[in-house]
């Protein structure tokens, strides 16, 4: 018999962020003979790079797009630097945008695009600010300038509150209704499996330090094409949320996706699909930009 | 049915799920639901419904409560709730319900909470 294996790699990649050595899981899958158009994603905070592993098995997307996903630092199979132990983990603008960049380049990868969920969504907003030289295009899902929190994130991170199970608990609602049970409890498995602190961390970058409130505004589609999608179940980063921040960015292409919440990809795989590849068919008609 | 009326059934449906209480089974806490103007005391002992007392009981001392307006708990047990009705903290962040107490054992046992608070839903096509 024929071993039913994923037509999916995983490697681990050595390099700097910010001058602090780090060895970073990755999966890949492309074209069957090599190249591709690279397409960089994001996870979800407090979770991994499993999220994507249906696009990354997907023969729609990989015949023409090389797919990468990584495990952020803290996360998954990327384990923390050296010393973590005497440090409280807390992601920030600065610390998420220097590792996406210096995975992009340990890779030698040029011009990506990039796709983000969640914070990796917000954070993709901000290299549309900052860094839209960079990219070929950029996806961000469930994303917008600013969300209104809905709990205290201090809950996540105490020994009376078992953190997998809260975290996971927490996020189900965002799941919608309609997405398959298997999906739905696959995507609450990641969240039940973060290191300690490590989703609470997440969101310090999404709370307190990632406000993009009017620096949207000096986004600049023309210079790299920016797509906003987001679930109209997600009640973190609601549809109003997105066609807000929308609004702002001249160019911006944005939909609401019905019967999805805030993990398209890993909550409904066959429904994200039906969004996610007329972009990716937009993005693949683009001329790379020099 | 109104809301409150199958609030009320939640005795049978609680029974009937031995995986709920299953996933329960290390939690034993006393708390109140109020459905639009009308409490219900709960009294959970190792994941099963020890007692649902319906209605005002003075004094009557609980760890936490959850309050949700009539219409909140009427849209969040529809078959497939719509946006932004479809979960406790959908309905807190828009003010449509509300938590309050020492909401320790609600978040030690959140998922449980979330679906026996869920439960009055699988009454939607008989009613």
């Amino acid at each position: 018999m024929v071993p039913a294996i994923d037509p999916v790699i995983g490697r681990y990649v050595r390099f700097e962020i910010d001058g602090v050595p780090h060895r970073v899981y990755f999966e890949e899958a492309g074209p069957e003979g090599g190249g591709g158009i690279p397409l960089v994603c994001l996870h979800t905070a407090g979770a991994d790079s499993r999220q994507f592993r249906h696009l990354l098995a997907d023969p729609a997307v990989t015949e023409r797009y090389r797919v990468l996903a990584f495990d952020m630092p803290w996360h998954g199979k990327s384990t923390p630097p050296d010393g973590w132990e005497r440090t409280e983990y807390r992601l920030t603008t600065a610390s998420y945008t220097a590792a996406v960049r210096a995975f992009c380049q340990a890779l030698e990868i040029d011009k990506p695009v990039v796709m983000g969920c969640s914070i990796g969504g917000r954070i993709v907003l901000d290299l549309a600010i900052e860094h839209a030289a960079e990219f070929r295009a950029l996806i961000a899902l469930e994303a917008a300038d600013f969300q209104q929190p809905w709990y205290d994130t201090a809950w996540l991170h105490r020994p009376d509150v078992h953190g997998g199970e809260v975290c996971a608990a927490l996020i189900s609602g965002l799941i919608a209704p309609q997405s398959p049970a298997v999906s739905r409890h696959e995507t609450l498995w990641m969240y039940m499996q973060g290191g300690p602190g490590v989703f609470k961390g997440d969101l310090y970058f999404y709370r307190v330090d990632g406000d993009l409130r009017e620096k949207v505004k000096t986004i600049d589609t023309k210079v790299c094409p920016l797509y906003l999608l987001t679930g109209e179940y997600d009640f973190s980063c609601t549809a109003e949320d997105t066609l807000r921040t929308a609004a702002q960015i001249p160019g911006v292409e944005v939909q609401i996706m019905k019967e999805l919440g805030h993990f398209p990809m890993s909550e409904n795989p066959a429904k994200f699909r039906e969004y996610i590849l007329p972009v990716l068919e937009r993005i693949a008609q683009l001329s790379p930009r020099a | 049915m109104s809301p409150a009326e199958r609030f009320a059934r939640l005795p049978d449906l609680l029974a009937a799920d031995t995986d709920l209480r299953r996933r329960g089974g290390w939690l034993t806490a006393d708390c109140r639901i109020d459905i639009g103007a009308e409490p219900f005391y709960l009294t959970l002992r190792e994941g099963a419904l020890a007692d649902l007392a319906r209605g005002p009981h003075l004094l009557r001392s609980v760890a936490f409560s959850i309050s949700g307006t009539e219409e909140a708990w009427q849209r969040h047990w529809q078959p497939i709730p719509e946006p932004g009705w479809h979960d406790i903290f959908a309905l807190t962040k828009r003010g449509a319900a509300s938590m309050q107490g020492d909401l320790r054992p609600l978040l030690q046992n959140l998922q449980y909470f979330k679906d026996l608070l869920a439960l009055p839903r699988r009454l939607a096509e008989a009613a």
